[in-house]
C-alpha cells in the first residue's frame, strides 16, 4: 500500500502551527530583554561577519612603529601614545579591537557548529530511545548517564590534550574543537527529546500515522519531531552560550584555539601576565564573552517563555 | 537500595570509557625511553613486558580495575609519588575551597531566591534576577582575572584612606596555621567559585518558592490565620527547598570544573591545579586517578541526592 501523499493530521498541524507562530512572536516581543539580546547578538554577528572590513588593523600584525615592548594603551586613555589603536594593543603589539572582531568569528562559529552537532546526535539518539523504548532506550540512557557523570571540563581537557600530544598543538584546529565539544555535550538534548517522544508516541496522531502504514523513520521525523522542537530550540540556544564559555575556557588554558589565531579565550590567556600594566587587554575580551553569552541566555529565556510558558 | 546497585554498573561503564580514552593518550610511561638512542628495541620490549603492556587490552583493563578497587591508582611520574597519595594530599585544599564556595552560594543563593519570590516583581526582585543572569553568563576565568585586577593589583579604596587589598595567590603565607591568614587567602577564590552556584540556586529557589506559594496548602495555612512569617518558614521554605537539594547535587560537576580554573588562576594547591600540571606533563596515571575520583564523587553525590529527595518528600518513591 502506497503511503498517502498528504499525511493524516497535517492540515490540523498546519493550523496549529500558524496560530502558535503568531502568539510566538507576540510573546517573544513582550520579553524586552530577549529582544535586547536579539539586537546585541545581531550586532555581534554582523561585526563577526564583517571582521575583515571593520578591522582597522591586521589582527596578527605587530605595530612595529609604535609598540616598544609594552602594550599600548587605548586611545581614550592616552591619545598621545596609543598609536591609533582605539582599544590599545596586546602584550606583543597587536591591535586589540581587530583581534576582538576576529575573535567574535571564532566564538560564534564554534558555538553554533558544536550545538548543531550536539543537536543532530542528541535528537537522533533521543528519538530512537523514546520511540522504540525497551532495551534500546535502556542502553542509550545508561550511556547518557555515563557522560553526565563525568564532569565536562576535565574530560574535554584530557581529550584536547590527547589531540595536542599526538601531533602538535596546531592540530587543535577549529574543526577538532567543535567535534570534541559537540561529541561530549549531546546527552542533555538526547534526554530532552526522549522525554518528549515517550509521551508523543502514545498520542492519537502518532497512532493514526502508524495505522495508515507510515514507516518508523517517517513517523519519527515527519510526525513526532515537529512536535518536540520547542524544548530542543530552547536547550540549543542556551547551549550556544555554554559552548562559547567552554571554548573560551579551553583557549584560556591553552588547549583550545591556538595562537596566533585570535579567540577571546586565548587573548585573556595572554593578558594574564600583564594584568598590572595593561588592564584593557584583560577587560575587553572578557566583556565580549559576557555580553554575548548574556544576550544569548536572555534570548533563550525569552524563547522558553514564548514557546511554552509552562516549561521551566 | 536498588539505586545503590544501579550505581555500580554506572561506575564500571565510566571506568571503561576513561580507560579507553587514556589508553590512547600518547606519551605514557615509556615516552622518556623512546627518544633515548642508548635504549634498544629489546629494552623497550622488556620494559613493556615488565609493565604488563604486552598483554591484551581487556586484560590490562581488568588488572587496572583490580588495582583501583583496592585504592591503588598507580604511580605519578610528574610527582614521583603514588597517585592516591598525591590526590589525597591536595584533597583538603580543594575541599576547603569547594566547601567555602558551596556555603556562600547555598546561603546567599537560597536567601536571594526567597527574597525574590516573596517580593515578586519588585525592584529588589528585578535586581536579583538580573544579577543571577549575569552570574550564569560570567566566564569563571575572566571573573577571576577581574577580581585579581580589582582587589589584588589595584585594591579597592575605602573612605578614610583605607585600601582593601587581598592576596591573589596561594592558600597561606606561611606553613604554620594562621586562621586569619587562611581566611584572607580564601576570600577571592571562594567568591569566584561560588558565583555560578549562587546564580543558579537563587533562580531555582525563586521559581520553586513561587510554585509552593501558589499551592492549596499554603492558602489553607493562610486561611487558618497563621502569620505570613510562619507560613513562609514553616510550610513554604521546607517544601521549596526539596527540588533545590537536587540542583545542588547536580551542580557538583560544574563546581569541580570551576575549581580547576579557580585553583589554576589563584595558585591554589588543590587537586584541580594538580590535574592541570599533570595534563601539561602527560602524567597519565594521575589524570586517570583524578577522573576516576571525581566521577566516583559525582555518582555518589547523585545517589545521596536521590536518597535525600525521597526522605524529604515521601511522595517520591523509587521502585
Amino acid at each position: 500500500m502506497a503511503a498517502p501523499s498528504v499525511p493524516v493530521g497535517t492540515a490540523f498541524a498546519d493550523e496549529e502551527a500558524r496560530f502558535s507562530k503568531v502568539t510566538f512572536w507576540t510573546r517573544l516581543r513582550r520579553h524586552k530583554l530577549a529582544v535586547a539580546g536579539l539586537v546585541v547578538l545581531a550586532l555581534m554577528v554582523i561585526a563577526a561577519a564583517l571582521a575583515k572590513q571593520l578591522s582597522p588593523f591586521d589582527p596578527n600584525a605587530i605595530d612595529n612603529v609604535h609598540w616598544q615592548g609594552t602594550p599600548l594603551p587605548p586611545c581614550f586613555q592616552d591619545a598621545s601614545i596609543c598609536g591609533g589603536h582605539a582599544l590599545g594593543t596586546d602584550d606583543v603589539g597587536r591591535d586589540l579591537l581587530s583581534r576582538l572582531l576576529f575573535g567574535a568569528r571564532i566564538s560564534l562559529a564554534v558555538g553554533l557548529s558544536a550545538v548543531i552537532m550536539e543537536v543532530l546526535i542528541g535528537t537522533i539518539l533521543g528519538a530512537i530511545a523514546g520511540y522504540y523504548g525497551g532495551w534500546i532506550d535502556y542502553a542509550l540512557m545508561r550511556v547518557t548517564d555515563v557522560f553526565l557523570s563525568i564532569p565536562l571540563l576535565p574530560l574535554l581537557l584530557v581529550l584536547t590534550a590527547i589531540v595536542a600530544a599526538s601531533s602538535t598543538r596546531a592540530a587543535l584546529s577549529f574543526g577538532v574543537i567543535v567535534i570534541i565539544i559537540g561529541a561530549l555535550s549531546w546527552p542533555t538534548v538526547a534526554r530532552l527529546v526522549r522525554a518528549s517522544f515517550l509521551s508523543l508516541r502514545e498520542r492519537e496522531f502518532a497512532e493514526a500515522a502508524r495505522a495508515v502504514g507510515n514507516n518508523d523513520g517517517r513517523i519519527i521525523f515527519r510526525h513526532l519531531l515537529p512536535n518536540a522542537v520547542a524544548p530542543i530550540v530552547v536547550q540549543a540556544t542556551l547551549d550556544v552560550a555554554n559552548v562559547i564559555i567552554v571554548e573560551s575556557t579551553l583557549s584560556f588554558l591553552g588547549l583550545g584555539i591556538q595562537p596566533p589565531t585570535a579567540s577571546w579565550g586565548n587573548m585573556l590567556s595572554d593578558a594574564q601576565s600583564n594584568l598590572e600594566i595593561a588592564w584593557w587587554a584583560a577587560v575587553f575580551p572578557g566583556l565580549c564573552i559576557l555580553v554575548t553569552v548574556l544576550a544569548i541566555n536572555y534570548i533563550g529565556d525569552g524563547l522558553r517563555d514564548a514557546l511554552d510558558p509552562n516549561m521551566r | 537500595m536498588r539505586r545503590t546497585l544501579q550505581a555500580i554498573p554506572l561506575l564500571l561503564a565510566i571506568s571503561v570509557i576513561l580507560y579507553a580514552i587514556l589508553y590512547n593518550m600518547p606519551g605514557g610511561p615509556l615516552a622518556p625511553y623512546l627518544q633515548n638512542p642508548h635504549i634498544t628495541a629489546a629494552d623497550i620490549a622488556r620494559l613493556k613486558h615488565n609493565l604488563g603492556m604486552d598483554q591484551p587490552v581487556p586484560i590490562q583493563y581488568l588488572k587496572w580495575l583490580g588495582h583501583i578497587l583496592v585504592g591503588d591508582l598507580g604511580y605519578s611520574t610528574s610527582n614521583s609519588e603514588p597517585v592516591f597519595q598525591a590526590l589525597i594530599e591536595r584533597l583538603p585544599a580543594t575541599l576547603e575551597l569547594m566547601g567555602a564556595s558551596l556555603f556562600i552560594s547555598i546561603g546567599l543563593g537560597v536567601g536571594a531566591g526567597m527574597i525574590s519570590a516573596v517580593y515578586r516583581y519588585s525592584v529588589t526582585d528585578y535586581v536579583i534576577t538580573t544579577l543571577a543572569f549575569f552570574g550564569q553568563s560570567m566566564p569563571v576565568f575572566w571573573f577571576a582575572l577581574m577580581m585579581q585586577l580589582a582587589f589584588a593589583v589595584h585594591g579597592i579604596p575605602l573612605p578614610g584612606g583605607y585600601l582593601i587589598q587581598l592576596p591573589s595567590a596561594g592558600i597561606a603565607n606561611s606553613d604554620t596555621f594562621d586562621f586569619g591568614d587562611r581566611l584572607v587567602h580564601l576570600i577571592l577564590p571562594a567568591t569566584v567559585l561560588s558565583l555560578l552556584g549562587l546564580a543558579t540556586f537563587s533562580r531555582f529557589m525563586r521559581s520553586s518558592l513561587l510554585e509552593v506559594l501558589g499551592t492549596d496548602y499554603m492558602r489553607t495555612a493562610a486561611a487558618k490565620g497563621l502569620s505570613f512569617r510562619t507560613i513562609l518558614f514553616k510550610h513554604g521554605l521546607k517544601n521549596a527547598l526539596i527540588p533545590v537539594v537536587t540542583i545542588i547535587a547536580l551542580s557538583l560537576p560544574g563546581l569541580i570544573g570551576g575549581a580547576i580554573i579557580t585553583e589554576t588562576i589563584f595558585a591554589w594547591p588543590g587537586m584541580g591545579r594538580l590535574f592541570i600540571t599533570a595534563l601539561n606533563q602527560s602524567d597519565l596515571a594521575l589524570l586517570m586517578g583524578y577522573l576516576v575520583l571525581i566521577a566516583f564523587l559525582v555518582v555518589f553525590s547523585n545517589l545521596l541526592a536521590d536518597v535525600a529527595y525521597a526522605w524529604l518528600d515521601p511522595r517520591v518513591k523509587y521502585d
